[in-house]
């Protein structure tokens, strides 16, 4: 988790990503946040998040990523 | 023809019920966009203003289109404002501008009555009954070189400047990209970049020029690239225009392995420089259609040179900006303002018909970029001066090497890094800072000394800057480096922010 919240103020700094809940739907994270994002997780934690995991529901709160994270490494 | 309406209305004649335009809520044929333009139109004529600025803010959908429209209609000409935009920027926009009224509809009229005294919404303009007499008297006292909009780009010293656009600039522009990329009666475009940006002007007026359908995509399908690709399918897009950064979305995250673009069959970008990587994958999925690289600014209306993609390219080799568009001419000039011939590199200039008529209301700008060519003392001539250093590969293509000053392109958005800094400075805690830009990361750095942390700052600057000139990167320092002239040494801390 705590790298998962360095990732994210690496890509954008000043957000508070522990609280935000709403990170697609208030416009926090844009569409090439959400690819470039994609593309550091699955280097970093040796995933492969195709576009059919990139829903809302995957990417609206870091704990839906820590989900996402989590599940294709038990997957993987 | 002579004004752009003309364009509308021929195409209207040829295909009345045909859909000229559609977004994700609603779709309109050509006869309805003229009647609502109209509509528009005489509502405004009561301003009895002609060529005075009108600001539309509003969001990307069908219905703006017909109030740009119906600004011509009324004589005057449009400024498309991005509702997104921090609101300071916009009243900085307006201090420039001083548009006569402000279009607006319902879900922004709090927001656009506190901007201005004259607001007209969309929804009771469409009750206006159309005056055709009034408006033919109109149509009859414009000429071509008349203003047709205004587009607002980054100021170097936080001031946007309105690029100011006339119809004669967009029909011959438009014609040269309908006649180049075969625009016609069967594309149906899918539109990508936001109308306060010059390469929607392409989109649009070659549309209307060639009786085609434009999609505006939703932005919010980029983030989630399947259903952007269901969407594109679902309405049979097959030409799109957009900046590299939306195609590199599809590209890294390799969408079209995933799904097919089943209509797809010409793809052009501009706006910032295309990684060859990713064009790559994109010519590997489509191997049929046509690529294209244009490059120009705002200030000639969008374009200047490009080059159809005619050979293949290692993922490390750069693509050229190719050659001049058709009745447009550029040429290169060196420090001493002498023509460049050989391999060199000089200032891209530009002259002809695509050259913008100069900033709004901002003598001192226009002076500095729109100039006499001085490679012609014999009579008056206008060039302009991009900006861009550029030089001949050995095939005679033109490639773009860097900027001249402090602009850069991020997302395919022009940002100077001057406005950045005059936001952030103009913070109370901050006591100096500088913002670079990291090419080979694609990242905006600030670098800065004061009693503030990130939070603090970004917080401060969402209100004055707009999402997309947002630092990626923010660096505290106890002190500001300085090289020998007392400068902030930019230079140094390009290559050692990170330590």
């Amino acid at each position: 988790m705590e790298e998962l919240l360095d990732i994210l103020s690496g890509l954008k700094p000043g957000v508070d990503f522990k609280n935000e809940k709403n990170l697609i739907e208030d416009h926090i994270l844009d569409s090439l946040d959400v690819m470039n994002l994609t593309v550091e997780l699955n280097d970093e934690f040796d995933i492969e998040i195709t576009p059919l995991d990139i829903l809302p529901e995957n990417f609206q709160s870091v704990d839906a990523m820590y989900a996402l994270i989590t599940r294709l490494q038990d997957e993987g | 023809m002579k004004n752009i309406l003309e364009y509308l209305e021929f195409s209207a004649q040829n295909h009345f019920d045909k859909i000229a335009f559609s977004d994700e809520y609603h779709e309109m044929t050509y006869g309805q966009c003229i009647e609502c333009s109209k509509k528009v139109g005489t509502q405004l004529l009561e301003l009895n203003t002609k060529r005075k600025p009108i600001a539309v803010l509003m969001d990307k959908n069908v219905e703006s289109l017909t109030c740009f429209f119906g600004v011509v209609y009324s004589g005057n000409f449009y400024v498309v404002i991005d509702s997104l935009m921090p609101r300071d920027r916009i009243e900085t926009i307006f201090e420039t501008l001083q548009p006569v009224a402000l279009i607006s509809d319902e879900s922004h009229k709090e927001l656009s009555q506190s901007l201005h005294d004259n607001v007209y919404l969309y929804e009771n303009m469409m009750n206006c009954e159309i005056d055709e007499k009034k408006l033919m008297i109109v149509r009859q006292s414009m000429i071509d070189t008349d203003p047709l909009y205004a587009l607002f780009t980054s100021g170097s010293t936080g001031v946007p400047k309105g690029a100011v656009v006339s119809h004669r600039n967009v029909i011959n522009y438009a014609s040269w990209y309908k006649e180049t990329f075969d625009i016609n009666e069967m594309t149906q475009f899918g539109s990508q970049t936001p109308f306060y940006f010059s390469m929607s002007v392409s989109d649009v007026y070659s549309t209307i020029i060639a009786g085609a359908t434009l999609h505006i995509i939703p932005k919010k399908l980029f983030t989630f690239p399947i259903q952007l690709i269901e969407y594109m399918n679902k309405k049979k897009i097959n030409t799109i225009y957009w900046v590299p950064s939306a195609l590199c979305i599809v590209a890294n995250l390799k969408v079209l392995n995933y799904a097919d673009l089943k209509y797809v069959d010409k793809v052009l970008f501009a706006g910032e420089v295309m990684p060859t990587k990713q064009l790559n994958y994109w010519i590997d999925k489509l191997p049929n259609a046509m690529f294209a690289n244009l490059f120009g600014p705002t200030e000639t209306t969008d374009i200047c040179t490009y080059y159809i993609v005619d050979r293949q390219f290692e993922d490390d080799e750069v693509l050229p900006i190719g050659k001049a568009c058709q009745n447009c001419d550029v040429f290169l000039l060196d420090e001493n303002n002498q023509e460049v011939l050989d391999d060199r590199e000089g200032e891209l200039c530009v002259r002809g018909s695509f050259l913008a008529l100069g900033y709004y209301n901002n003598e001192e700008k226009t002076k500095e970029a729109f100039v006499q060519n001085p490679l012609n003392t014999s009579y008056p001539e206008m060039i302009y001066r991009t900006g861009d250093l550029v030089k001949y590969n050995e095939r005679g293509e033109l490639v773009y090497i860097t900027r001249k000053d402090f602009q850069i392109k991020h997302m395919g958005y022009r940002i100077e890094l001057g406005e950045i800094e005059a936001a952030v400075n103009s913070l109370e805690k901050i006591q100096n800072c500088a913002v670079i830009y990291d090419e080979i990361k694609d990242k905006i750095v600030l670098i800065y000394t004061g009693k503030i942390d990130d939070k603090g700052i970004m917080d401060g600057i969402s209100h004055k800057i707009p999402h997309y000139m947002y630092p990626n990167v923010i660096v505290k320092k106890k002190v500001m480096p300085y090289n020998q002239n007392g400068k902030i040494d930019r230079k140094w801390l390009k290559s050692h922010y990170e330590e």
